[in-house]
């Protein structure tokens, strides 16, 4: 048996099949999964993320221990609520974690890590800290629900007595803010709109309750895995984890160069793999013929191994299989993937593939 | 609780088997596309491929993942359903009616190891847990 989340008895009840995600016993659907992966993308459903970790990093260095640790840069970050997407790298370049971190005011910044990589996290940022005046505290008895979709801010709202709900339709994208002792961000992990809720466990089961009550279904993690992959979001361990850098995972984009002074953990090791050049990238994959591509097929080219798939699935929305691959730079625009020893014909294409609940 | 006609034969590995003469008919049971979920891709054997009893022969693709079929018997491929290349979901709706494939009995013996459906009820309970 796993660690349980607030939500755990109504997940139960609502029929959902548990599974054990990183440590957790976590609802992987409730009935069907297509039915709840369209769910997000043409209304709005709910997801427990409660097993998330949140870790407040306060006291007066704290801005500049995050510009180190992390490879973004935190100086982009000067509005109270603003949120920045990065990873957490090893001195080698490769990635510890991925995150996001939001800048609560000059002494205290909030990140939401990954779940399964709470352990590690926790003490490769206790070990770093070391020569800092900061504070590490994981706020005690929290719950956190995921609400998107295309009607997810409105129905979140109603949730709310005002002048809670209209301050909350306020919200810009990817900022947050506490609204009494519940912290709201607009941010997600689906390529919808919506909002991702931190707050009191004591209070999860009864905003759990209202929001369905507004016909917010709930949505297990098997929908939230064909949602990201569409929307062409990274997980972690399956697209990138220690043994890859971000610059070969599709992550380059969020690694700050500049300035140049800025020393951050893995600069050294990144610097040199951009002098050098990569030799893989993340692309997206989609099958041309029937069959669903999964994790770890190998993807082929002129007969050779080029690459291998990090996170496949099937799309619902483009009622295909999709895929993202780590392959050779210099890729064309189909290739082969070796599904069971026959080699079928995939598309290279850019990612997402799906944006606001339509194809790209 | 998943269905399991009592007219059936089953295998522990979760497929049905319904048979006429010297033709045996075989999908999944009800249980078994229920812990697969959303059906998007069925791989049927070639007609005319013999298999041994145990064999995989078979593939189911849910959203989730690919599953191999294993043939409960031995003998020759006579015909496959052709239409679940179109709608695989028919698995997850009406799985006694949705056959993958038909086999001709090479050694209508085996079919006495298989399971009555009471015996396969108290497998797939015990598979739940």
């Amino acid at each position: 048996m796993g660690k349980q989340t607030p939500l755990y008895d109504k997940h139960v009840v609502m029929g959902a099949k548990m599974v054990d995600f990183g440590g957790w016993d976590m609802p992987l659907r409730y009935g069907s999964q297509i039915e709840e992966h369209n769910q997000v993308r043409t209304d709005a459903g709910m997801f427990d993320v409660s097993h998330m970790s949140v870790v407040d990093f306060t006291g007066p260095d704290t801005r500049e221990f995050l510009r180190k640790v992390f490879a973004n840069n935190v100086d982009r970050l000067t509005t109270p609520g603003k949120a920045l997407y990065t990873c957490m790298l090893k001195d080698d370049g490769f990635v510890l974690d991925d995150l996001i971190v939001y800048y609560m005011n000059e002494n205290w910044f909030r990140v939401v890590f990954n779940a399964a990589t709470h352990d590690k996290d926790l003490a490769w940022v206790q070990e770093q800290a070391k020569p800092f005046s900061i504070e590490i505290i994981e706020p005690p008895n929290m719950a956190m629900i995921a609400v998107q979709g295309p009607n997810a801010r409105v129905k979140a709202g109603a949730v709310f007595d005002e002048p809670i709900r209209s301050e909350i339709a306020g919200l810009a994208p990817f900022t947050a803010a506490y609204f009494g002792d519940v912290f709201i961000s607009r941010t997600g992990y689906t390529g919808e709109d919506g909002f991702e809720i931190i707050l009191p466990a004591s209070q999860a089961s009864d905003v759990w309750r209202s929001l369905y009550g507004e016909g917010v279904q709930p949505i297990g993690l098997a929908a939230r895995d064909t949602l990201r992959l569409e929307a062409g979001m990274n997980l972690y361990g399956a697209d990138m984890d220690e043994s890859t850098s971000p610059l070969e995972s599709g992550l380059g984009w969020t690694v700050a160069w500049e300035p140049e002074g800025r020393d951050f953990i893995g600069r050294a090791a990144l610097e040199k793999t951009r002098s050098t050049g990569t030799h893989k990238k993340l692309v997206g994959l989609i099958l041309e013929e029937r069959g669903v591509l999964r994790n770890h097929q190998k993807v082929v080219v002129n007969g050779l191994d080029d690459g291998e798939i990090t996170s496949g699935g099937f799309s619902p929305t483009l009622g295909k299989s999709i895929a993202f691959a780590r392959v050779s730079n210099n890729i064309g625009g189909t290739c082969k993937v070796n599904i069971r020893g026959k080699h079928v014909l995939a598309t290279v294409v850019k990612l997402p593939f799906v944006r606001n609940g339509k194809p790209v | 609780m998943s269905n399991v006609p009592a007219e059936l034969k089953y295998t522990k590995s979760h497929e049905w088997v319904s048979v006429d003469g010297d033709i045996a008919t075989v999908g999944i049971t009800d249980h078994a596309q229920d812990l697969l979920g959303d059906m998007v891709f069925i791989e049927v054997p070639d007609v005319g491929a013999t298999f041994s009893k145990g064999d995989d022969c078979a593939v189911v693709e849910s959203v989730k993942a690919a599953s191999d079929v294993y043939s409960p018997v031995s003998g020759e491929v006579v015909e496959v359903n052709d239409d679940l290349a179109d709608s695989p979901e028919s698995v997850n709706s009406e799985p006694y009616q949705s056959w993958l494939f038909k086999i001709k009995l090479s050694d209508a013996s085996e079919l006495d190891e298989m399971l009555d459906a009471n015996a396969y009820s108290g497998v797939a309970a015990d598979d739940s847990h």
